[in-house]
């Protein structure tokens, strides 16, 4: 297995979303105690990615609500703990600035 | 010898004003506790329960009148139509930011798994009944249960 070093932020996030591979995706995830990225995780993932590349910026949970496809519930189940931050994170980019 | 602060784990957090200004910082707090991973439960007293009452929540009002910060004389706010014409321009400005009207909030928030409570003495003061309240209220509870409930919480009053 191949190592490689990438730059992180204060947060820990990736430093360039850019770099981001479904691989370094899984090791987040592990990180975050989630042990399986099913589809609809990547669906979350996938999503934040396009907002960011379109945006700048993290999209809020209440767009996450409404446009992921993914409800509140399910991203709470999904990522536990903060699904907007964990999601961000596992998604290669930097914690949402919102406070929604 | 000094111990490096604890992360917050838990908040219970007071809705005691019926405002649309007075109900949204309490929102804000308990949606972005849960957001971090905190977490949270809501307590709506007095005028704050109006937050979760099916029939107003949905139409809170910004008060423009004893509001030093509207920056609005006391006379001018008291006119009719003007608390409805701040309530409008506040509500555009929240949508804006993404932030949802009151009663998306209310269930985006308890989706998220945050507890929401009415509070006993006032619901018995204003005679209101289980029915009178949002689904997404969980129960009616005393303050001793409130104070129960928030074992090991940071409480905040809004």
């Amino acid at each position: 297995m191949a190592t490689i070093t990438l730059a992180v932020d204060a947060d820990g996030n990736l430093a360039n979303s850019s770099e981001w591979t479904e691989e370094i995706a899984r090791e987040f995830a592990a990180q975050e105690g989630i042990a399986e990225l099913t589809p609809q995780h990547w669906a979350v993932i996938k999503f934040m990615r396009g907002v960011f590349e379109k945006e700048g910026d993290s999209p809020s949970i209440r767009r996450l609500t409404k446009e992921s496809g993914v409800d509140t519930k399910t991203l709470y189940q999904l990522f536990p703990k903060g699904p907007a931050k964990k999601a961000a994170r596992i998604a290669g980019l930097p914690k949402p600035k919102g406070c929604i | 010898m000094t111990t490096d602060p604890q992360p917050i784990e838990r908040v219970s957090i007071i809705v005691s004003r019926g405002s649309l200004e007075g109900v949204y910082p309490g929102l804000i707090m308990a949606n972005g506790a849960r957001m971090e991973g905190i977490e949270a439960s809501l307590f709506f007293t007095f005028f704050g329960l109006d937050a979760i009452i099916k029939k107003r929540m949905g139409g809170l009002k910004v008060s423009t009148v004893g509001n030093p910060a509207m920056h609005m004389p006391t006379l001018l706010g008291a006119l009719p139509g003007m608390s409805s014409f701040a309530t409008a321009m506040m509500k555009k400005e929240i949508e804006k930011l993404d932030i949802p009207p009151v009663p998306e909030f209310v269930t985006m928030i308890h989706d998220a798994g945050c507890a929401l409570y009415g509070c006993r003495a006032t619901v018995e003061m204003f005679h209101l009944k289980r029915e009178d309240f949002c689904e997404e209220m969980d129960d009616i509870i005393s303050v001793g249960q409130f104070y129960e409930k928030s074992a090991g919480a940071q409480i905040i009053f809004t």
